[in-house]
């Protein structure tokens, strides 16, 4: 079978294309180790491309787009980890990273005060 | 024969190395100090032996020897020299005999030649290096054995992954490794340094050039990865958070932030416990990667399982080494203060902050890389990718970029802000400048934008340092500082040019077709067949034209590889100074029009670049270092002869 239409051709508007772009950036390619759907060769990522590209011709907004891969693949398809009673801990890393940081840097600095 | 004299070589490091272990830890009590002295002889024979065994593997691969399993398995005799040499450490077995070959041979080097610690210090030293690598002989010795011969022997080999024959490859993971166990040298330095209570500005000089050489080759190692990536995979992007790649970002971060901080306790002899945890953090960095990838964890939790005698070995290895050292801090740290103070506004503050910060992207690069290793162990997957790494990291990353800047200036223990304000005016203005005129004119993404707006202020400001300085008297460590925050602003520079400003074109042309791209114009000229030694290739012809300058001729390729059979596209690019052009030959359609990518990649080879040149500064670094060290030991040495003509 041919690659679908627009898995290797760009949509002639460039707003449009931009923003299929940067919406395939972020899916992933479900057959590769790690790679995004924007570069990569397998036929499935095609496949995906075609579909982002023409859903977005048609006016959908990425992130409903997003929500449909995702219902229709899993989570696993989406580079953007959804805030969910699974993944909370990652979204709280860099509040607690943050956190420690202030924690260590001022301690540090009030015992430089005292010196 | 080769084979087994090998193993052979290996076995026997492996029982030095046990004696190296035992020697050095019964050396430190007051008992065995007889035995102290022989540690060091046989961390000499120990590498050599190593590095034997490893020569006789390269030999294998080098004569395509068959009857040996790993060769039959990853070699084939039709593959040009250079690549089955490369095939030594391009498979499993192999790179973990590379391992425990470099980590002999630098263990042996400190031996021979590092006299400035106590020696009970070196003892203690020694013996955590044997300690480490002892596991690491066990898992090749048990679990990965690279001679194991097949009976009978196979006709040919099964041959080298294709994407993986390639003359960047061939030195990308040796460099890698070199950096990883340099590392574990360290990592040995904070564990003796600890076991002795002797931590100080003396451990850390002599920790500091392992440090520079391992952090250097990290960088060198990294950029040429990324370049890889970028040139290889066909399709412009160069980083991409894969975990292969994070594991190698994660011993960097930790390996820059100790470098830092080494340079703190050498010289001002302050954050002593800190540096000794940064000694531990990175080299276990170093392992959590090795782990990563060698256990074949990342395909799948379930391909693990599958397997798990490796990957339960190197883990456990993991947490013996690392929760023994953790263990070993913990129970000492409370021994080791902090040393000297300084005040919030001082040259220590702000290296303090920007540990700080590399520690946090630490952090969060390990919590994406881990997380989805852990919600597949609960039965979901899920991916962490860069929309949440880019964000994360420039938390952190954009402070940290600020305090680059800003810090050398200060002096060391206590400084003012008004001091060094009008030396980072203008700095200031080119930012905020570039920064409104970009947001302003352009549509352009937060974050590139704001690396846009950094980028040349950083690059100014990292050259202050030098300003009222004479030149030929400034001393190469500074040099290499200032060259190193350089290359960091051109990298950044270029990946913010990257984002912000690529041009892509995807289409299928006939030959004839002229596209345009960028700048570009390019005419597909034809499409013809080509052969190489293990490969056969279409190829076409593409001539290109900048503005309306000279025909330039480009040769993209979508090559077929029959050992194994495995189709690859092979990019051609275009390099100007002011960036890149990139074209990929696709498949042909039905319609016999050719599948084309084309890229205008503006500045995007400043990002190696700036690599080179960060990796450059660690060289410069590394030579100041290492030849007043040079120095120092000739003077002494001179002292002590004249006293001892006095004496006469």
């Amino acid at each position: 079978m041919p690659p679908a239409p627009y898995a290797y051709r760009q949509l002639d508007d460039p707003r449009l294309e931009a923003k299929a772009e940067a919406l395939m950036e972020t899916l992933r390619c479900l057959r590769c180790q790690s790679q995004s759907i924007a570069d990569s060769d397998a036929p499935i990522a095609g496949d995906m491309r075609n579909q982002v590209r023409l859903r977005i011709a048609a006016g959908e907004d990425p992130e409903a787009i997003r929500a449909w891969l995702i219902q229709r693949y899993g989570d696993y398809v989406s580079y953007r980890p959804r805030l969910t009673r699974l993944t909370w801990p990652l979204f709280a890393a860099p509040l607690v990273l943050l956190a420690l940081a202030a924690l260590l840097l001022r301690r540090r600095f009030r015992k430089g005060d005292a010196a | 024969m080769i084979a087994e004299f090998g193993l052979a070589a290996l076995w026997l490091a492996a029982a030095l190395t046990a004696l190296q272990l035992l020697a050095g830890s019964l050396g430190l009590s007051a008992r065995g100090a007889v035995l102290g002295g022989v540690v060091r002889p046989v961390a000499v024979v120990q590498g050599a032996l190593a590095l034997l065994a490893f020569l006789s593997l390269m030999a294998l691969f080098a004569t395509t020897d068959l009857s040996v399993k790993l060769v039959a398995e990853n070699s084939h005799s039709a593959k040009p020299l250079i690549y089955k040499l490369a095939g030594t450490w391009g498979n499993h077995e192999g790179s973990m005999l590379l391992w425990v070959t470099v980590m002999g041979v630098a263990g042996a080097f400190v031996a021979l030649v590092e006299r400035r610690l106590p020696e009970p210090t070196m003892l203690a030293t020694l013996a955590g290096q044997a300690f480490v690598s002892l596991g690491f002989y066990a898992f090749l010795l048990l679990a990965s054995n690279p001679f194991e011969r097949l009976s009978p022997a196979p006709a040919e080999g099964h041959g080298l992954n294709p994407l993986l024959q390639d003359p960047g490859l061939a030195f990308h993971p040796p460099t890698l490794y070199l950096g990883y166990v340099g590392l574990s040298v360290a990592f040995s330095f904070a564990v003796g340094a600890l076991v002795t209570r002797e931590v100080g500005p003396a451990f850390a000089r002599t920790m500091r050039p392992w440090v520079l050489g391992a952090w250097l080759l990290l960088t060198l190692g990294i950029t040429a990865g990324s370049y890889w990536a970028y040139y290889d995979l066909g399709w412009g992007g160069w980083w991409f958070w894969d975990p292969v790649e994070n594991a190698s970002l994660m011993p960097w971060l930790a390996a820059t932030a100790l470098l830092h901080s080494a340079g703190v306790l050498a010289s001002r002899n302050a954050l002593r416990a800190w540096t000794v945890m940064l000694g531990v953090i990175a080299f276990s960095m170093s392992m959590v990667g090795t782990f990563l990838v060698r256990s074949g964890i990342l395909t799948s939790v379930h391909a693990f399982a599958i397997d798990p005698l490796r990957g339960t070995f190197i883990l456990g290895l993991l947490a013996i080494d690392i929760g023994g050292a953790l263990l070993l801090f913990g129970l000492r740290a409370g021994t080791v203060t902090e040393g000297k103070r300084f005040a919030v506004v001082s040259r220590e503050s702000a290296l303090v902050f920007n540990n700080v910060m590399l520690t946090s992207i630490l952090g969060i690069v390990l919590v994406g890389t881990l997380y989805p290793l852990l919600t597949e162990a609960f039965g979901e997957k899920v991916s962490v990718g860069p929309p949440y790494f880019d964000p994360m990291a420039a938390l952190f990353a954009i402070p940290m970029l600020i305090v680059v800047a800003i810090g050398p200036l200060l002096r060391w223990r206590r400084d003012r802000f008004g001091r060094i304000g009008a030396r980072l005016i203008a700095p200031a203005l080119l930012a905020l400048g570039t920064g409104l005129v970009l947001a302003l004119t352009t549509y352009i993404a937060l974050l590139p934008l704001l690396g846009l707006a950094m980028a040349p202020a950083v690059a100014v400001a990292s050259v202050l340092p030098l300003l009222g300085r004479e030149l030929r008297r400034t001393p190469l460590p500074v040099w290499g500082m200032v060259v190193a925050h350089f290359g960091l602003a051109v990298a950044l520079f270029g990946m913010a040019c990257d984002s912000a400003f690529t041009q892509e074109r995807l289409l299928a042309a006939r030959v004839g077709d002229t596209v345009a791209v960028g700048p570009w114009r390019v005419l597909l000229a034809g499409v013809a067949p080509v052969a190489g030694p293990n490969w056969t290739a279409l190829q076409a012809e593409m001539q290109a034209r900048y503005n309306n300058g000279g025909t330039v001729v480009l040769h993209p390729q979508s090559r077929t590889f029959w050992a194994p059979p495995q189709t690859t596209s092979v990019s051609a690019l275009r390099t100007r100074w002011n960036g890149q052009l990139y074209v990929v030959l696709g498949e042909e359609t039905e319609d016999g029009r050719w599948q084309l990518r084309l890229w205008w990649k503006p500045f995007v080879t400043m990002i190696w670049g700036g690599g080179v040149l960060v990796a450059l500064g660690g060289f410069l670094a590394l030579i100041g270092r290492v030849a007043s060290d040079l120095r120092r030991i000739v003077a002494r040495d001179k002292i002590a002869y004249r006293r001892g003509r006095q004496g006469r």
